[in-house]
């Protein structure tokens, strides 16, 4: 009895030792792949960042804390002396600014548009959320380029405003912040939308007519039952928008024309025609490290919600 | 956002008496459903429609006409591209695809077990990382190998694409998965089936319409990337979307829109087959 006992025991724990075993096997080439060519790369870049650019690209293996210094201060060229300054700090302030801006812009048209989406009959809300995702899936750079073509100096808007007699000179938005501002929003609006949506489907709509029963306006309704409803899309919909616009390479290329940079174009020039490798990786690193705030306020509010989230 | 009486007032008694008892109705949300659509559209309807244009100009309308898609499809440059682009996107597609199967197979239907939430996170790692952080930092990867092995070539962007594009095709193999329940294979097993039978015969045919799913996402992923490519491309391996970048800074021409559309509607295949994948799985 009791030995009999004991092997089923034991075929069960042989039994689990397998599943273990092919689990990990399974797991074993994506977590590889990823792991060699996607996570380890990113430690290469820490230890790039104390290290000294090379003369044609790379990094020579000196030890160096250059890259975070020069980050902060200028050397003046001809005593060495340290100098703060700040042109770097802007850049990131910068773009930190436009992402958030970008942010608030798409939530404005976002949040009517899921409300709009959620508050239509269940057949028709996949259309709506079709036409919602299906830029999305399409080429960024040719979104992109779709916008230049159409605010450009001599593009369809400021040609229709000039053939309307509205304005004499076409109004400049290409290469400027603007343009920027419009990209980012149009590049990320669907990742505000939908997880708006997602929060707004789950109303019930017997508490807005409970709250007009009790007399309250529209504008009551849509402050204290609509928008606490969707909070957790609110949060969700703006860390999806802010954190890929933060890091923007195709958009203030295009748009913003390359002389006021984002940080996505400092690092792809530190790689590319600026020949400092260090300096890139430690640039890259602090774009890293801005995101995991970012996300770290996400999280935190995403687990206070009940973490019920995508 | 409060200002309910503009529109209110210019639309019929009736729609208005209507607009009031709906419970549901927040004044100014409807148009601005319309503008996002608009917004997120006419952009690429302008595109489209210029692309078609007998002209030079992309912005005056002459007449209708196959000219830049003729000479599109005669240019060199972008019929290479074009090559280079479905080779990486098919070796992409489908090393991520396998791996992206293999590890949802792992991660669902399974009591939770140690190292599940890690294993979780890795597969998602690229889509947490900014691309530009990740572009630069496969380049420096990429040179050190370069440098030590002396291996040139196209695999080295094929695997770039392959890490990007895991998370995409796990996405949809995994609900998938989650939507199956064991029944099936369970009986399978109770009549005696090898592991390997259940799920050749099982699991893999039920699982069908989520690889397509990740197939398409992983395709589509891989052909529109631009960051990861810019960086890691060598020489003579310029994908269509690069070769888009580089003549739109050269200056634009029609032929550019054409290209364009043509990759566009490329995307829009993909993805509504995926669509379409994804609304057969509910019924």
């Amino acid at each position: 009895m009791a030995e009999a006992q004991s092997t089923l025991v034991d075929a069960r724990r042989a039994a689990e030792v397998r599943e273990r075993r092919a689990r990990w096997l399974l797991l074993a080439p994506a977590l590889l792949t990823i792991g060699i060519f996607g996570l380890f790369p990113l430690t290469i870049t820490l230890i790039y960042s104390f290290l000294s650019p090379g003369t044609y690209g790379g990094v020579t293996w000196e030890f160096s804390t250059d890259a975070y210094v020069q980050f902060l201060f200028e050397r003046d060229i001809f005593d060495g002396t340290l100098e703060f300054s700040s042109t770097y700090l802007q850049i990131y302030g910068r773009s930190i600014g436009l992402a958030f801006v970008a942010t608030v812009g798409a939530l404005i048209i976002g949040f009517p548009t899921a409300y709009f989406i959620a508050s239509k009959p269940p057949e028709q809300r996949n259309v709506w959320l079709f036409l919602i995702t299906l830029p999305f899936w399409t080429n960024l750079l040719i979104r992109t380029y779709a916008v230049l073509l159409i605010i450009r100096d001599e593009g369809i808007i400021n040609l229709g405003l000039i053939n309307a007699g509205l304005i004499d000179r076409p109004i400049s938005i290409l290469y400027t912040d603007t343009a920027v501002f419009i990209g980012l929003i149009y590049s990320y609006l669907p990742f505000m939308v939908l997880p708006l949506y997602a929060s707004l489907e789950k109303l019930d709509f017997r508490l807005v007519e409970a709250a007009y029963d009790l007399y309250a306006t529209r504008f009551q309704v849509l402050r204290r039952i609509i928008v606490p409803a969707a909070k957790p899309g609110i949060v969700a919909g703006s860390i999806l928008v802010f954190i890929p616009g933060l890091g923007a390479y195709i958009t203030p290329t295009l748009l913003g024309g390359g002389k006021e940079l984002m940080i996505g174009n400092l690092i792809a020039l530190q790689f590319g025609s600026s020949r400092n490798w260090p300096f890139g990786s430690a640039a890259a690193l602090i774009l890293m490290a801005v995101v995991m705030v970012a996300l770290l306020i996400y999280v935190r509010n995403a687990s206070r919600e009940g973490g019920n989230h995508g | 956002m409060a200002d309910a009486a503009a529109p209110a007032a210019a639309a019929p008694a009736g729609r208005r008496a209507r607009l009031r008892t709906d419970l549901r109705h927040q004044p100014g949300f409807t148009p601005m459903a319309w503008v996002c659509i608009v917004f997120l559209y006419a952009p690429i309807a302008v595109l489209i429609a210029f692309s078609f244009n007998d002209n030079r100009s992309v912005v005056r309308w002459t007449e209708f006409s196959f000219r830049w898609y003729v000479e599109a499809f005669g240019n060199e440059g972008i019929r290479n591209a074009t090559v280079i682009s479905f080779q990486v996107a098919t070796v992409a597609t489908l090393f991520s695809t396998i791996f992206a199967t293999m590890a949802a197979l792992a991660t669902t239907r399974t009591r939770p077990y140690r190292g599940q939430t890690l294993a979780y996170a890795i597969v998602n790692q690229p889509l947490m990382v900014p691309e530009i952080v990740t572009a630069v930092a496969t380049l420096a990867l990429f040179t050190i190998i370069k440098k030590a092995t002396g291996i040139t070539g196209i695999g080295y962007l094929m695997l770039a694409h392959t890490v990007f594009c895991i998370p995409f095709a796990y996405m949809p193999i995994r609900a998938r998965l989650e939507d199956m329940n064991l029944t099936l294979e369970q009986a399978a097993a109770d009549l005696y089936a090898p592991p390997f039978q259940v799920f050749r015969r099982v699991t893999l045919p039920l699982l069908m319409p989520g690889i397509f799913a990740g197939v398409m996402l992983a395709f589509v992923v891989s052909l529109d990337d631009v960051i990861i490519t810019l960086l890691v491309a060598g020489p003579g391996e310029t994908t269509l979307p690069i070769y888009i970048l580089g003549q739109i800074r050269r200056g634009i021409t029609p032929e550019i829109n054409a290209v364009s559309t043509l990759l566009l509607g490329l995307s829009l295949i993909f993805v509504t087959l995926f669509f379409l994948i994804g609304k057969q799985r509910k019924t």
